[in-house]
């Protein structure tokens, strides 16, 4: 199949998703392109903290400034996907002293509202944090939910201009005459088939593989650094508010609460392959080393899974390659030197900084276009979606009560996800599709996120969604399979303990029950190696 | 409130009531071994209720178990199965399935080869013994007879329409119906052990029959989700065969199913009749190794046991089951403190792909025990000698992907107890 836009946008993390909002909102139509899902590369695993600057206060001041003010717009355009629930920034024993003294100022010179707070004081509200904190700072730290973010976004997108968001859909190459892209050859990840997307502007959004898709069309001035992160997940909320140590950014030094769990992390190591990005128990241990100096009750609580992303750091041209000192900053690439003129590149920033980013890109391309509407995005609220908050712990339960109907099973017990819920996510979500993979089920539900991370309910799921004659064939059990290969990436580092027995069930269900090792990844009686 | 411990005395202390304590019980009684048998719901209650000896090569299918098995000391070095001659084998399994159908499970014995059976995914899997109740559906498979999968309205995870959609290619005569339970069919949902009890009943039987006969067509054979009977399958899926009038049989389902409580139910019942002293829903928490007796530990509503044994078994399964545990430093045996066979590190235990056909590290650790199946200490002696371990806390296997669960259970079982029946004399 074929398709036609004004503009086509390649990769749907946030800031792909945020350009096509904004263009949307200029009355220009996109289409929005991803090689696998929503969020399936650095905005479905980073940290979810909206940065009230503070983390960059000490050492760039320009970016620390601007997350706090685009922090601010995103707290007042789309509160639904915030939780604005403050943050600290910690000290403890034998942290640098000087580092602590000139934080205030540093805060300060950015505009960040930032208050000193006796360490007594703190350690009554925050319990969990150490008795050997020495200092403590309040900053206006927030947390937000990407997921909402961009599907709301590409909802919203769809309602204005009828923008599209196609899943699974990679960009190989472009045909390129006359100084222009004409047209954007795509491959269909699942089927393996042909597509070729046609339109007057061409924007590459794709993240950590910005500078590979640039290379697709000829130009080498994109020049990223791939820095992995691994977080962890403990099951229980430790704190009400964001906790960073105040120190030198390093491994395991913020805690994010998010619902009832918390986000540990993040390490930071240079990568030089982005095709295999897996959390692993060292970088666990890492993050939890470091993690229980500030939270000692890290040291002993349960971790549900770990995750991890790579974040896309620019490189000036010449710089070396520290992922930590290398800037949050972002650059939008017009190409023109490079011989382009419907071309452009946003590369780099930070989930806090993405309408900034896409307002900028959104700029570049309609005045391209001709279209002189400026850009809406900083004041015009992003409409809050009933069905995105499937997303939201909690939602699919309290609905699933309210319509007391029996029928109406529940497939996902640890997250009380019922039928209805699913079936809904099939009819209309974002990027919703005939025959809907499980992991993309996951991604606009809550479906997985749970204590058992999907060992029982993919099967309920998948049994629910034959019955509804979703599959037609043994690729059902194929998608399945991928699901829970995905899932067991994240608990892989962190079984120990009772998740020790929890994967040990899992695994003799999938292959002793299920039969799950014998077929392939579509589903077919599998070739032994 | 009772300072001084319960005492018990007897010839061996079976710790574990999984597949591999229960087969040990039943070996010990045979040989008039008096014992007593200790633990609580473990990985017994999720078993599909298929047998297997020996079914997989790192995802290879095995036809020949008895040959494969002759041939797993060269790839498997020290598997507790290759450390054990054909005859033991077969006599274990053979016994075991004799008894389990003496009290109301019947199994068709291993034969010669493997046979395929079904999965409720609508794949197939080799493994070696089928309960009667299940018997029907790997022939029906084999000759690819007409047949009818029905499901229920209300029941979860298990769907009629996917085990027909990926069998579709294999099995050309195959097709589903979606009824209702008998007094289950509001459409609330309904579980597995609940239909099973009520088929106990003849009334619901001869409702359900009417149902699905209703539905059965032209087919020479009807599948149906486990659940015919809890206590007495085996007159129950007579009885509904009787009654529908074509061959009958069950396909496992996820839990919470019903064959794995079937097999414990039974055995928790019947064993005590036949003599066995059974401790059941009681973890042993304390061992002391003497040099004439080994004394397990429990606490009941009355305070402390002591169970004073001549020699033990050791059977508490793996991590399910609370045999091993998992430290972010290492593994560890729980209740003695033996020496855990492992990978060299947390990073070691398992493979970046779960369903690598290789399988995990961690599923080879566990306990090493010598050729009598007693385990050893980090010098490699025997850490006791009246101390016997058997079943999936064994080092040198994969159960799991090998399909080898129950045949390693059972056959280790037998030869602890040889060993047991040499110190007691018997
Ligand atoms: C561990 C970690 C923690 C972080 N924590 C925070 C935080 O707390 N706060 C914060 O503000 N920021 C944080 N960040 C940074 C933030 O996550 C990223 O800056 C942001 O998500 C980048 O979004 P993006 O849309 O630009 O890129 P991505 O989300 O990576 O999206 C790029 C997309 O392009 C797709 N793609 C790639 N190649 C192709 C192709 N050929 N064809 C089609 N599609 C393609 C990919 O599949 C991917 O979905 C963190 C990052 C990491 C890694
Ligand atoms: C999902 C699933 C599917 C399965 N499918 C099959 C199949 O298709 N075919 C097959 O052959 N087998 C299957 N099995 C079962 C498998 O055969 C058995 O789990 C395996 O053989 C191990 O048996 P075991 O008796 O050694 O250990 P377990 O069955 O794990 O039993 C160990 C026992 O020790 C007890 N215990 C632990 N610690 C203590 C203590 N301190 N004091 C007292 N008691 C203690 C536990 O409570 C438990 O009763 C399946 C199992 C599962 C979980």
């Amino acid at each position: 199949m074929n398709f036609d836009a004004d503009v086509l946008v390649i990769g749907g993390g946030v800031t792909g998703c945020g350009i096509l909002r904004d263009l949307a909102l200029r009355g220009i139509r996109g289409i929005l392109i991803d090689r696998g899902d929503l969020n399936s590369g650095a905005s479905g695993g980073n940290h979810g903290l909206l940065h009230s600057g503070g983390r960059y206060a000490s050492s760039d001041t320009e970016t620390a400034a601007e997350c706090r003010i685009e922090g601010e717009i995103l707290k007042r355009t789309a509160p639904q996907a915030i939780d604005a629930c403050g943050g600290l920034f910690v000290a403890v024993e034998g942290d640098d002293e000087g580092f602590i003294a000139r934080f205030a100022a540093r805060c300060a010179a950015a505009g960040i509202d930032c208050a000193p707070l006796a360490v007594d004081e703190v350690r009554r509200s925050e319990p969990a944090i150490s008795e050997r904190a020495i200092a403590a700072y309040a900053v206006p730290d927030a947390t937000v939910d990407p997921f909402r973010l961009t599907i709301e976004q590409v909802a919203d997108a769809r309602r204005l201009a009828d923008s599209l968001f196609l899943p699974h859909t990679e960009v190989t190459g472009f045909d390129i005459d006359g100084g222009r892209i004409r047209a954007a050859r795509c491959r269909d990840t699942r089927s393996g088939e042909a597509r070729i997307i046609r339109a007057r502007q061409y924007v590459n959004a794709a993240g950590a593989w910005s500078m590979a898709v640039a290379r697709l069309a000829g130009c080498d001035d994109v020049r990223v650094l791939w820095s992995k992160g691994t977080l962890v997940i403990a099951n229980t909320r430790l704190t009400r508010r964001v906790v960073n140590r105040l120190r030198t950014p390093g491994d395991g030094d913020i805690l994010v609460p998010g619902g009832t769990v918390s986000l540990l992390g993040t390490t930071s190591d240079t990568v030089a392959d982005l095709d295999v990005i897996r959390p692993t128990p060292e970088e666990v241990d890492r993050n939890i080393e470091e993690g229980s100096v500030l939270i000692p009750a890290l040291a002993h609580t349960r971790f549900i899974r770990a995750f991890a992303g790579v974040r896309p750091l620019l490189l000036p041209t010449g710089g070396d390659g520290d992922g930590r000192k290398a800037s949050r900053g972002f650059t939008l690439f017009d190409h023109v030197a490079q011989g382009l003129g419907n071309f452009a590149t946003i590369a780099g920033g930070k989930l806090t900084t993405f309408r900034l980013m896409a307002e900028r890109t959104g700029d570049l391309v309609a005045a391209r276009l001709g279209n002189r509407e400026p850009c809406r995005t900083a004041t015009e609220p992003l409409p809050a979606l009933e069905r995105s908050s499937w997303t939201e712990p909690g939602h699919s339960a309290r609905t699933w009560f309210a319509a007391k109907n029996p029928a109406d099973s529940i497939l996902c017990e640890c997250e009380m996800v019922p039928k209805s819920t699913v079936d809904a996510v099939l009819e209309m979500a974002p990027g919703a599709e005939p025959q809907m993979p499980l992991r993309a089920i996951g991604v606009r539900s809550r479906i997985g996120k749970g204590t058992c991370q999907g060992s029982f309910c993919a099967i309920r799921v998948t049994s629910h969604l034959y019955d509804r004659g979703t599959y037609g064939g043994r690729e059902g059990l194929g998608l399945m399979r991928d699901f829970l290969a995905e899932r067991y990436k994240g608990t892989r580092p962190v079984l120990w303990g009772p998740q020790m027995p929890q994967a040990e069930l899992a695994e003799t269900l999938h292959c002793g029950l299920l039969g799950l090792d014998l077929i392939d990844a579509r589903g077919q009686d599998g070739e032994p190696r | 409130m009772n300072p001084e411990p319960r005492r018990i005395t007897t010839d061996v202390a079976i710790v574990g009531t999984g597949l591999a304590g229960f087969a040990a019980a039943v070996f010990c009684l045979d040989r008039g071994i008096a014992a007593v048998q200790l633990g609580h719901a473990g990985a017994l209650t999720y078993t599909t209720g298929y047998f297997d000896l020996l079914g997989y090569d790192r995802g290879r299918s095995i036809d020949d178990p008895w040959r494969a098995l002759a041939d797993l000391g060269a790839t498997w070095p020290g598997h507790p199965l290759a450390r054990l001659p054909r005859s033991t084998i077969e006599q274990a399994f053979r016994r075991f399935a004799e008894a389990i159908g003496d009290l109301g499970i019947a199994y068709v014995p291993p034969g010669a080869t493997n046979v395929r059976a079904l999965l409720p995914t609508g794949l197939a899997k080799t493994t070696s013994s089928i309960p009667r109740t299940m018997a029907a559906g790997a022939a029906a498979l084999a000759e690819k007879k007409r047949t009818v999968i029905v499901d229920f309205i209300g029941l979860v995870g298990f769907s009629a329409k996917e085990f027909v959609t990926n069998f579709a290619a294999d099995w050309p005569g195959l097709s589903s119906a979606h009824i209702g339970f008998p007094d289950l069919d509001g459409g609330a949902e309904a579980y597995p052990e609940v239909m099973a009890r009520a088929l106990e009943v003849r009334a619901t039987r001869e409702r359900l029959a009417a149902r699905i006969r209703a539905v059965v067509g032209d087919a020479d054979c009807v599948g149906l989700p486990a659940v015919l009977g809890v206590h007495a399958p085996d007159r129950v899926h007579a009885a509904m065969e009787e009654l529908v009038g074509v061959p009958i049989f069950e396909i496992p389902t996820m839990p919470p199913a019903v064959p794995g409580l079937r097999l414990r139910e039974l055995l928790e019942q019947a064993m005590p009749a036949r003599g066995l002293r059974l401790v059941s829903q009681h973890k042993a928490t304390r061992v002391d190794l003497r040099p004439d007796r080994i004394d397990f530990g429990y606490r009941d509503n009355f305070g402390e046991v002591v169970i004073e044994a001549r020699t033990a078994i050791l059977a508490t399964g793996r991590f399910l089951s609370g045999g091993l545990v998992a430290e972010r430093s290492g593994l560890r045996e729980t209740l003695i403190g033996l020496p855990v066979e492992q990978p060299a590190g947390r990073g070691d235990w398992h493979r970046d792909d779960c369903f690598d056909v290789r399988g995990h590290p961690i599923n080879r650790s566990g306990v090493v025990v010598d050729d009598d199946f007693r385990p050893l200490d980090h010098d490699g002696v025997p850490v006791h000698p009246g101390l016997f371990a058997a079943g999936a806390i064994l080092a040198g296997q994969d159960w799991v992907r090998q399909r080898c669960g129950a045949g390693l259970a059972i056959a280790t079982a037998w030869r602890a107890v040889d060993g047991v029946a040499r110190m007691s004399g018997r």
